[in-house]
């Protein structure tokens, strides 16, 4: 609490404390109103100073001025017989809990959000002759050698050089299960190093690392307001001024033409000052996408703007990049076929092959024969470009590679009824069998498939750029009815356009890596950028992020604007319904000085609290 | 041209109105009130002195909430 609102505080306290004493304890009729004008003024001689700047400042339909014309007018109603001192004290006393229980709630609200978001690094230690100094971060150059010791927060992106250590990546991913490093990892700013001591040579300025960059994003993320916030806004700015014609319409038109009474109808058109201001709507609104945001960055979700959230809760149709999203990206082997021959010993072979291999596909046997240094003698090792490697293991020649490297060399190679890619092997030039590679399933890909039609999204299109077979396979494991295939990245762009074109596709995601896809991402009505972690491209074209590759955020995401869009309704329709419902009835003698009350202040804080269910995992 | 200023309002609706108030300023060719993050981003039209615009805006929000400040 800061002093400001502890003041106010006590000036509530005081003020009610008068209120209930003069209620329950019999006084002189002369004292209790010099103690009703005192409770009064103590908890409202702001508002009327702020007034009294407003007529100044020739703001005639300022809060704080309809709030003082209210009360006061409640006040010298009495002076004509109404009897009512208490009500005009407690609408201002109600008007400054109200205000007290908003600057609370936001300034809390805004507390848990921005601890959510807690992955600001303080300083960075470097070593300077022999000592550990700690120091700002900004301050740290690229390619300076940094130390995070157990419990630190990494302050920049860089590589291991020294030490291992396990880390905490849930406040970038939300992802709970930690990461191991060891030297030459690459890693990221934002993550806490739990166990070992871990020497970091940087590869970014703080400026530029992901954390900074994360933490800019999501604060930026509010200022892109949605059409709610926009419309609110709009309501707002005529609302205000309708109700306080129709006070004045109400003050006078009666009376006047009616010979009814001043004093009954003035009391009326009081009430429609107290219900006069906004504040409920306006403040609900962003505040509920605010807490959305901070809710979703913390379930490793980013989204740049309350507009996207919109956007995101409308999406019909999601339309998917294959590899990398859908699947690993990564090459594992499926499966050897040994034509007589054992088949441990044929990937034994391969892997000695590929020794020094940096092809995707001869690290993958690399990493399925985990032992590959064994030992056995390996000579003249020779690639053959866009055909395969060859090597003499223990004296005896070993050919590993496609079709063509077979023919090549004269091998009887055999065609594999399995899907993927076929790398074939020959000893001495006769042929022993071949090894299946392919791209994996994610293992959340089926699920996040019927999790999306679950929640109704229409229409799934997968998009990638290999061959049709290996995606008709894909696609029919996830349940995929439609796909296009053999697509080069600017096709991909085309067939998506030919989608957003068409009348009953709705609000269209494209989903991909970001990694030749920034095009399409930027095309789609919502560029979704999945384990884009790094990737400078992606965060700038997409629109959501994805923080891990997982792809059941996907949904996730949709879950969280839909439930957030929800409440911006609920709260739309609530508070307009209550103020409306109470104007009429406050129009027609029904309802009283209490039930505005309620309308203004009781709408505010239930609005508050509904915004609130945001930040609730969903 | 567009810089960020951290402000100090209490209530929503005056977020609003510090944001039109500094829309309308001279020199000013847009600005948005983030009330959430309490900061406000003005984009200044081309060759102006910003702290010179930064003032009249202070002060034309001051008009409209006396109870706010813009560090700037």
């Amino acid at each position: 609490m800061s002093s400001k609102q502890r003041k106010n505080l006590s000036r509530i306290i005081i003020s009610a404390v008068l209120m209930i004493a003069i209620f329950f304890i019999p006084l002189e009729k002369n004292v209790e109103i010099f103690l009703y004008l005192a409770a009064y003024f103590i908890v409202g001689y702001d508002i009327l100073i702020k007034a009294a700047k407003g007529i100044k400042n020739l703001r005639p339909l300022d809060e704080n001025f309809l709030m003082t014309v209210a009360t006061l007018g409640a006040i010298f109603l009495n002076f004509f017989g109404e009897e009512n001192f208490s009500e005009a004290v407690a609408v201002m006393l109600f008007y400054q809990i109200g205000e007290f229980f908003q600057s609370y709630a936001i300034g809390k609200s805004r507390k848990n959000i921005s601890d959510l978001m807690d992955i600001r690094p303080d300083f960075a230690n470097i070593e300077s002759a022999g000592k550990i100094e700690r120091v700002d971060p900004d301050e740290v150059e690229i390619g300076t050698k940094i130390i995070v010791q157990p419990g630190e927060k990494i302050p920049i992106d860089g590589v291991v050089v020294e030490g291992n250590s396990t880390l905490n990546t849930a406040a970038l991913t939300g992802e709970s299960l930690p990461r191991n490093v060891k030297v030459g990892d690459e890693i990221l700013s934002g993550c806490i190093n739990l166990n070992g001591v871990l020497k970091i040579r940087t590869t970014k300025n703080f400026d530029e690392s992901t954390a900074s960059k994360i933490l800019d994003l999501v604060e930026n993320a509010s200022s892109l307001k949605s059409r709610s916030e926009n419309f609110i806004t709009k309501f707002a700015k005529i609302y205000t001024p309708i109700v306080v014609f129709c006070a004045i319409f109400l003050a006078i038109i009666p009376p006047i033409f009616f010979a009814e009474s001043f004093s009954v109808w003035i009391y009326r058109a009081l009430i429609f000052l107290v219900i006069s201001c906004p504040c409920a709507l306006v403040i609900s609104i962003p505040l509920t996408f605010f807490a959305a945001l901070g809710g979703a960055s913390r379930a490793g979700i980013l989204i740049k703007g309350s507009n996207f959230l919109e956007n995101l809760s409308k999406i019909k149709t999601v339309v998917m990049d294959k590899t990398g999203t859908l699947t690993k990206g990564i090459f594992e082997v499926d499966d050897i076929h040994a034509k007589n021959f054992d088949a441990e010993n044929l990937i034994h072979l391969a892997a000695h092959v590929e020794r020094f291999s940096t092809h995707p596909i001869g690290i993958s046997i690399k990493n399925f024969y985990k032992n590959e240094n064994d030992g056995c003698k390996i000579e003249n090792v020779e690639e053959f470009f866009g055909l395969g490697v060859s090597a003499k293991i223990n004296g005896e020649t070993v050919h590993v590679g496609n079709e063509k490297f077979m023919e090549k060399i004269g091998a009887q190679w055999k065609s594999c009824e399995k899907l993927g890619t076929i790398i074939h092997v020959a000893i001495n030039k006769k042929y022993v069998g071949h090894i299946v590679i392919s791209d994996k399933l994610k293992p959340h890909s089926k699920q996040s498939v019927e999790k999306l039609f679950a929640i109704g999204v229409e229409r799934i299109v997968m998009l990638t750029g290999d061959a049709k077979k290996i995606a008709e396979k894909i696609s029919a494991e996830l349940g995929i009815k439609e796909f296009y295939s053999e697509l080069l990245p600017e096709k991909k762009v085309e067939h998506l356009e030919k989608i957003l074109s068409e009348k009953n596709s709705g609000k269209v995601a494209f989903v991909g890596d970001g990694i030749n896809d920034a095009p399409v991402l930027a095309r789609a009505d919502i560029g979704i950028a999945m384990g884009a972690m790094g990737s400078d491209a992606a965060i700038e074209a997409a629109d959501v992020i994805l923080m891990d590759d997982d792809p059941l955020k996907i949904s996730q995401a949709i879950q969280i604007a839909k439930k957030t869009l929800s409440i911006v309704k609920e709260n739309i329709y609530f508070s307009i319904g209550v103020k409306i419902l109470c104007l009429i009835l406050g129009a027609v003698g029904i309802a009283n000085m209490w039930a505005a009350i309620f309308a203004d202040v009781g709408v505010m804080v239930l609005a508050v609290l509904n915004a609130m269910r945001a930040l609730i995992k969903v | 041209m567009k810089k960020n200023y951290k402000i100090e309002v209490d209530c929503a609706n005056c977020a609003n109105q510090m944001e039109d108030a500094a829309k309308k300023t001279a020199g000013v060719k847009n600005a948005v009130v983030n009330f959430m993050t309490l900061k406000m981003s003005v984009e200044f039209e081309d060759g102006v002195n910003e702290k010179e615009v930064m003032e009249r805006v202070a002060e034309n929000c001051k008009k409209v909430e006396d109870d706010c400040k813009i560090f700037y």
